[in-house]
């Protein structure tokens, strides 16, 4: 990029907003769980602050930032500061390169809708959602706490068993596309969105981004039935929130990332293009939600069982399928 | 295949969650919708009085017996008439428990519950009511009944004029 500060100015003032956009949206979406999870159960929920409880995520953080900032005494200090951050940053980091939308063209600058169009998009994805979960491990172990000892051991050997599916449940979209950059993966869709040609692969990585999000029916590492609130039993105040936020921003990358590879990403009829990325984002943490208040958690010998015996398998299978086929039409 | 069978179990979970979240939530909202409460409700506790207006206890302390957290204490006191009263009558709202034991222990109908169970102080000493706070101006769950008709024989009444009575029979004059 050239050094015309007009470039400059665009792209600080879309990464401003990339910024509040995603970090509101998490806000939101632990409201929208609240009140989702309340009607599944008729409730209401939280309904009390502002008009309909929307300010809610507000007094939320208020409380949050004003409780206790406790450190168990035996905890290791500079791991226990350190792993919030690095639970929170590597989720909020895969957002910068997820397109999502269509190029803008201001005053005569051309303004790509995404933060950096990365050649290789799709594997800082894998490796920064690989990152992720040292913020769960490490703050298991900083804890120094049995529970949040388990915790971040399950949220280790989680991480093993679905992640080899999910890598491999994006290979076919890599070999249809011909490309690791997001840009090309969407405009390859732009015709017709991967999901109608690799449905199986879609079901695999949905799979496999759920137990990423570490969410019922995978939140093996929190298990608040067993261990109480696992990995991050022994945080409090704004640490805790931001393990909390990490959660949702997660939700929403993910989701992101699913619309991206699967369902053409920001390609879409009638509406424009921002709007179809955030209408696909949404259904998948709504979908996220549904599935909470839906399903019982799994037990720890299924999930390995549902990874290694069944995603990995299936999702190699896939890829062979694919190329096969591939192989035939060129 | 089990998997067909698991899949379409998923998606029946899936489609009860959704029904009922459409569906209508049960929740009351407490501050300003209030449900109605059955009559035997048991909250804030009140003397009655009987049909003739006159205060229905007879400081028989069986209340004070039955009540299992000690929360009710009086003084018994008589009139010139024999007709036993409460000199005073005192309850501890800040240790009732609202189990009812008084209520059901009580001979005269005196002591009885209210569905009324919104009451709450500032000043914990707020919460002892003395007579003169529980004693209320109506005859609470039954309008007729009135203890001194039925028993308490000749204290407020001649022997003979209670409402089961005959009167008595002069044993001098029953010849064979």
């Amino acid at each position: 990029m050239t050094a015309d500060p007009v470039d400059i100015a665009l792209f600080a003032a879309k990464l401003g907003a990339v910024f509040f956009a995603v970090l509101t949206l998490a806000a939101y979406l632990v409201f929208a769980e609240r009140r989702i999870l309340a009607w599944i159960q008729d409730r209401k929920g939280p309904n009390r602050v502002g008009p309909f409880g929307l300010l809610q995520p507000l007094a939320d953080v208020i409380k949050l930032l004003t409780k206790e900032d406790l450190v168990p005494a035996a905890a290791d200090r500079w791991l226990f500061y350190l792993a919030p951050a690095m639970a929170a940053i590597p989720a909020l980091l895969i957002f910068s390169v997820i397109p999502f939308g269509a190029p803008l063209t201001i005053a005569g600058h051309t303004l790509p809708l995404l933060i950096a169009d990365l050649n290789v998009g799709l594997l800082f994805f894998l490796a920064l959602s690989s990152i992720a979960v040292y913020g769960v491990a490490i703050g298991g172990w900083a804890s120094n706490s049995k529970y949040s000892l388990l915790g971040g051991i399950r949220g280790l050997a989680q991480l093993i068993s679905y992640e080899l599916s999910m890598g491999l449940a994006l290979v076919p979209v890599v070999m249809m596309s011909r490309s690791f950059s997001m840009t090309d993966i969407v405009t390859a869709q732009q015709s017709m969105p991967f999901i109608v040609y690799q449905p199986l692969a879609f079901i695999i990585f949905l799979i496999s981004i759920t137990a990423e999000c570490r969410r019922i029916p995978f939140d093996l590492p929190e298990a608040e039935g067993e261990l109480v609130a696992g990995f991050h039993t022994e945080y409090s105040g704004m640490r805790f929130g931001l393990f909390f936020v990490g959660e949702y921003i997660n939700i929403i990358v993910l989701g992101g990332l699913a619309a991206t590879f699967f369902l053409g990403g920001w390609h879409g009829p009638l509406l424009p293009p921002v709007i179809w990325f955030s209408i696909k984002t949404l259904a998948f943490a709504f979908l996220m939600i549904w599935l909470r208040g839906t399903l019982p958690r799994l037990r720890y010998d299924q999930l390995m069982h549902l990874g290694w015996k069944i995603l990995t398998p299936l999702a190699l299978f896939n890829i062979l399928v694919t190329a096969w086929l591939l192989f035939l039409t060129s | 295949m089990s998997i067909f069978k698991e899949t379409r179990n998923l998606l029946g979970g899936l489609g009860i969650t959704l029904r009922h979240m459409l569906a209508k939530p049960v929740t009351i909202q407490y501050p300003e919708e209030k449900r109605t409460l059955p009559s035997r409700f048991r909250a804030r506790i009140v003397l009655t009085r009987d049909p003739d207006g006159d205060e229905r206890c007879v400081a028989c302390y069986l209340c004070s017996a039955a009540c299992p957290v000690d929360c009710i204490s009086m003084q018994s006191g008589e009139r010139p008439n024999g007709r036993r009263y409460a000199e005073w009558f005192r309850i501890n709202f800040s240790r009732c428990i609202f189990c009812g034991l008084c209520a059901e222990a009580c001979p005269t109908l005196a002591i009885q519950m209210t569905p009324d169970y919104e009451f709450c102080k500032r000043d914990i000493r707020e919460m002892i009511y003395e007579k003169e706070d529980l004693l209320i101006d109506g005859c609470g769950k039954d309008d007729s009944y009135n203890f001194y008709r039925h028993a308490g024989i000749g204290v407020t009444q001649p022997r003979g004029e209670g409402l089961e009575e005959t009167r008595p029979v002069d044993a001098r004059s029953l010849m064979p």
